[in-house]
């Protein structure tokens, strides 16, 4: 979940009230959203450059608070304190409303939908910044960049002085040896090819090469005097760089995903066009598409979205009025008004903002109800319908076995399901065996071993006995749980099979322990012990496995068939998991038993 | 206590009884070190038997200290051979003797000390050679050793001169006068520490004494097999969803289809928990080989065009990347075969539960694994 920083002493200021800090976190909490930590600016910036200093006295106190991943319109500090003052009854959400005045116009080139398809853009009219809000308004950028526009692959915005440029504007695809402008931070003029050499040492930047790399055309904005506005995802021209004395803002989203660029223009004017002369006023643009058709941008119309009050009042357990929920959901920022179905029963209409870009569904407004409610608040109730408990026989069978093996004075472990291929295989002796099996592409870890699942509980086992050579002998360990073989006959391609193995260790090897063990096994689930080549019951047939010492092995056979073996671990590989004491372990598949 | 050799115990036991005997017609012995001389009895011996004996309150033992003094080895050279001063002094000839030849006639340390001790006397004349200049001394140095050799008292500023010179040091002796205790017998019965088959069997526990039980000590710590902690929690929970009518589900497969994991349970393709950087893509084996076609396309056109009431995401919904086999992120995609299968069957109202392994490729840190168990 994203975590926005805000300025506890701005953020007050915005909710036009002072809260403590228990407060704020109910407050939070109420909404949805949590305040994650209480830190400071300094102290942000000390962590992330490892520094251990003492705070100091008059640094700002900042919350770091976590919304939820599709909300938007909290992720600054603007969308926060209105939706706040909203749902604590301060104001009423804001109509947004697009501008009539003269409409700049931007034209799209063709080659841009070879690297780059979709522009959108918007005009912030009269505005006025400050330190604070021009911060604020970078911020939001970088956190869309990072969400929303996953890394600017999807959407890139570029933001700029419009009255620096002149328009009509073009978004256009070039060469990039044909793209020269002075970017952002410096004085030179660099080309476009130029800069992706630049960049390659920059930590910030470095990380968006690859986007536009290796296109043959990249895209750009000019205005109507070849003035480079951007060269998207990269960076900005030093041109139209905004200042602190920026009036006129001009906000251009290029995108491979055109709804998702409608919603990050979207949300940068409704957040930041509280700031201009005629309050949250937008003035459009018209972007002309290559073969002549004309949208205008920004697309803050008000979607409708009608839900039945009894599925709203059936969904949460309440029993609302209309007016009630309207009331609620007025708070939540969607406006509503009641009006009656084609079947005659009573409906909300929720007017969806061009803020809530969350809301897809009629379950969506039923949540927000319920938040707005009070989750705390709805009643608790026994569920009316009667249905039967119910184990999976497999799992059931499991824990009976596991309760016999812990009587029998066997400790249980519960080991990781991930491990090395040497530990699968090669620690493990079993260095002939077709050592296939379920890999990892993508593991966790600096030098990528841990990329196996496990097909054999072994592993897990020799590696606990390992770690714990100083524990008092012997030494029994057991362990009941899935290992995951390949399976072509499955959908997915893999199947877990539940498998039963215990370890024993001491001065002497424990052997005739461990057979002792398989033997009360077939006792406890009624297998009956049979002469060797019978097909009922179970009997024990010697075996010549690398992982097992020679002569002191067996397979287990249940109805004729293998299920597992045991014996006397080999030297080899006692020394492979660093056990210095001999061990002796049993492992079979358990499944068979059903 | 160090565990004693057979010959030890019967020793002891000697000892032992000697000792009770006595009592039986004496009332107390006064001195034990007198009366382990008149017994012929170790000394060390009885007093670790005097002890054990009144542990059990089979007597009652009063500490008795002596103070005495006895000789160092210097001190017993010169009991026996005389003080080093007269020594010197014998070794001088009537005419006098040079000081080398005098020192040449002597041991090196006597010659030293009783040198400088008879001119202190003024036992001596230096010049023109070393000679007597007394004609007769007394040795009551060794005397005085000699008298605390036999045993015998000396005056407090002897002892004090004798103790300056090192010659002799104290020696505490420590014994005891001997009484009856509370739980006197003439004999020492054994206590016995526990309650024996054979005891039991052959009646003789009824004869038998039994040591106190020290019960503020701990009991011997059980032996025995163990469950898994984390388990043992698993178990109860399971416990409470069944009595609650919840039926488990088949959760024995780790390895999911990104379509069970994410798509149908519509979450979009560029959500960032599909990243690398938060779940486990595999591989081997990369794709899932079978989907259920006509469903995949009804998730595909929600998450497109939205659908029963949702507007959808408004992206292109790829196949390859529902195919891609992970490990489960969550036991969620689970539910989502199981209501899948559920409407496929004939719709009854169901609660279904399950608590399986879940991986999930996060930084791990001290409250966060790759693996662990989800309801």
């Amino acid at each position: 979940m994203p975590t926005v920083n805000v300025g506890r002493d701005r953020l007050y200021e915005a909710l036009q009230q002072h809260y403590s800090e228990e407060e704020f976190d109910e407050l939070c909490f109420d909404f949805g959203i949590e305040l994650d930590d209480v830190t400071t600016e300094k102290a942000i910036i000390r962590k992330e450059k490892h520094l251990q200093e003492d705070t100091l006295e008059d640094e700002e106190i900042i919350y770091k608070i976590e919304v939820p991943a599709n909300r938007y319109d909290l992720l600054c500090l603007e969308g926060l304190a209105r939706a706040l003052r909203i749902f604590t009854g301060k104001q009423g959400s804001p109509t947004f409303s697009l501008s009539s005045s003269a409409i700049q116009k931007m034209y799209v080139q063709p080659e841009t939908a070879l690297i780059r398809p979709y522009v959108v853009c918007a005009i912030l009219r009269g505005i006025t910044f400050n330190q604070a809000r021009y911060n604020s308004f970078i911020d939001l950028q970088d956190r869309l960049h990072q969400n929303l526009c996953r890394k600017r692959t999807l959407v890139a915005i570029g933001t700029h002085d419009l009255g620096t440029l002149e328009g009509p504007f073009t978004y256009e695809a070039l060469p990039p040896s044909e793209i020269k402008f002075v970017p952002l931070k410096q004085r030179m003029e660099f080309t476009a090819e130029e800069l992706m050499d630049f960049y390659k040492s920059d930590l910030k930047l470095k990380k968006y090469l690859h986007i536009i790399e290796s296109s043959p055309v990249f895209p750009v904005l000019y205005d109507s005097k070849r003035t480079v506005l951007s060269l998207p995802p990269i960076i900005n021209g030093a041109h139209s760089a905004i200042t602190l004395q920026t009036k006129d803002v001009l906000i251009e989203c290029t995108a491979t995903d055109l709804t998702k660029a409608k919603i990050v223009l979207n949300t940068l004017v409704t957040m930041f066009s509280e700031y201009c002369e005629k309050k949250f006023e937008v003035e459009p643009v018209e972007v002309i598409s290559s073969d002549g058709n004309a949208t205008i941008y920004p697309d803050l119309h008000v979607r409708s979205l009608e839900v039945d009050l009894a599925y709203i009042n059936g969904y949460i357990g309440v029993s609302l009025q209309s007016k009630q929920v309207i009331d609620l959901l007025n708070r939540m920022q969607l406006p509503s008004e009641a009006t009656i179905g084609s079947n005659g029963k009573s409906k909300i209409k929720a007017l969806i903002p061009p803020t809530r870009s969350d809301v897809l569904h009629p379950c969506d407004v039923v949540e927000d109800v319920a938040i707005a409610y009070g989750y705390n608040n709805i009643l608790k109730t026994l569920p009316r319908s009667l249905t039967q408990g119910k184990q999976q026989p497999l799992n059931h069978f499991s824990d009976l076995l596991r309760s016999e093996i812990a009587m029998a004075g066997f400790t249980e472990v519960l080991t990781w399901i991930l491990g090395s291929e040497a530990e699968n295989f090669w620690l493990l002796n079993r260095k002939h065996k077709e050592h296939t099996g379920v890999i990892v592409g993508n593991p966790r870890g600096s030098d990528f071993e841990v990329n196996r699942v496990r097909a054999s509980l072994l592993p897990g086992l020799l590696k606990t006995m390992g770690h714990n050579k100083d524990s008092p002998r012997p030494v029994k360990l057991f362990e009941v749980s899935d290992v995951v073989l390949l399976d072509n006959t499955k959908d997915v391609g893999a199947a877990n099979e539940r498998h039963l193995a215990a370890l024993y260790c001491n001065t002497t090897s424990g052997f005739e322990v461990i057979h002792g063990l398989v033997d009360r096994i077939m006792e406890v689930v009624g297998i009956s012990n049979a002469a060797v080549g019978d097909t009922k019951g179970y009997y024990i047939a010697p075996s010549n496995e690398p992982e097992f010492f020679k002569g002191r092995q067996a397979n287990i056979i249940l109805n004729g068939s293998c299920i597992g073996s045991f014996g006397i671990i080999h030297p080899q590989v006692l020394a492979n998991f660093d056990i210095l004491d001999p061990c002796s372990v049993v492992e079979l598949n358990i499944e068979p038993f059903l | 206590m160090v565990a004693l050799s057979d010959k030890e115990v019967t020793k002891a036991q000697h000892v032992e009884e000697v000792i009770l005997s006595h009592l039986q017609t004496h009332e107390e012995i006064v001195n034990s070190g007198e009366f382990a001389k008149a017994n012929g009895l170790e000394h060390d011996l009885l007093l670790s038997v005097v002890q054990s004996l009144h542990g059990f309150n089979y007597v009652e033992a009063q500490d008795i200290k002596k103070e005495a003094w006895v000789l160092t080895e210097e001190g017993n050279s010169y009991a026996t051979l005389g003080s080093p001063e007269v020594q010197v002094y014998k070794a001088i000839p009537l005419e006098g003797i040079s000081r080398e030849d005098l020192q040449k006639k002597l041991d090196v340390s006597v010659f030293k000390i009783g040198f400088a001790k008879a001119m202190g006397n003024k036992w001596l004349e230096t010049k023109p050679l070393v000679s007597r200049k007394v004609s007769n001394v007394e040795d009551q140095v060794q005397q005085q050793l000699v008298h605390i050799r036999n045993g015998q008292d000396l005056a407090a500023a002897d002892i004090d001169a004798l103790k300056k010179r090192k010659l002799i040091i104290p020696l505490i002796w420590k014994g005891y006068s001997i009484r009856k205790g509370t739980s006197y017998a003439p004999k020492r019965t054994k206590a016995a520490t526990d309650l024996t088959r054979e005891v039991l069997q052959r009646g003789t526990w009824k004869d038998l004494v039994f040591k106190d039980y020290n019960y503020n000590a701990l009991g011997q710590p059980t032996e025995g097999g163990h469950l898994h902690p984390l388990l043992k929690v698993r178990a109860q929970f399971r416990e409470i969803f069944l009595e609650m009518g919840f039926e488990e589900m088949p959760t024995n497969n780790f390895i999911e289809s990104s379509f069970w994991n994410f798509d149908a349970l519509f979450q979009p393709q560029q959500h960032p928990a599909r990243d690398s950087h938060d779940t486990f893509f595999l591989q081997v084996p990369e794709k899932a080989q079978f989907l259920p076609e006509d469903y995949l396309q009804r998730v595909k056109e929600i998450h497109e065009h939205g659908g029963y009431g949702s507007i959808g995401y408004g992206y292109n919904w790829k196949r390859e990347d529902a195919e891609k086999n992970v490990l489960r992120t969550h036991t969620t995609a689970v539910s989502s075969r199981m209501l899948y299968k559920l409407a496929q069957d004939g719709f009854t109202p169901k609660r279904y539960f399950s608590i399986d392994r879940v991986f999930r490729n996060e930084a791990v840190d001290r409250t966060h694994l790759a693996e662990f168990h989800q309801n």
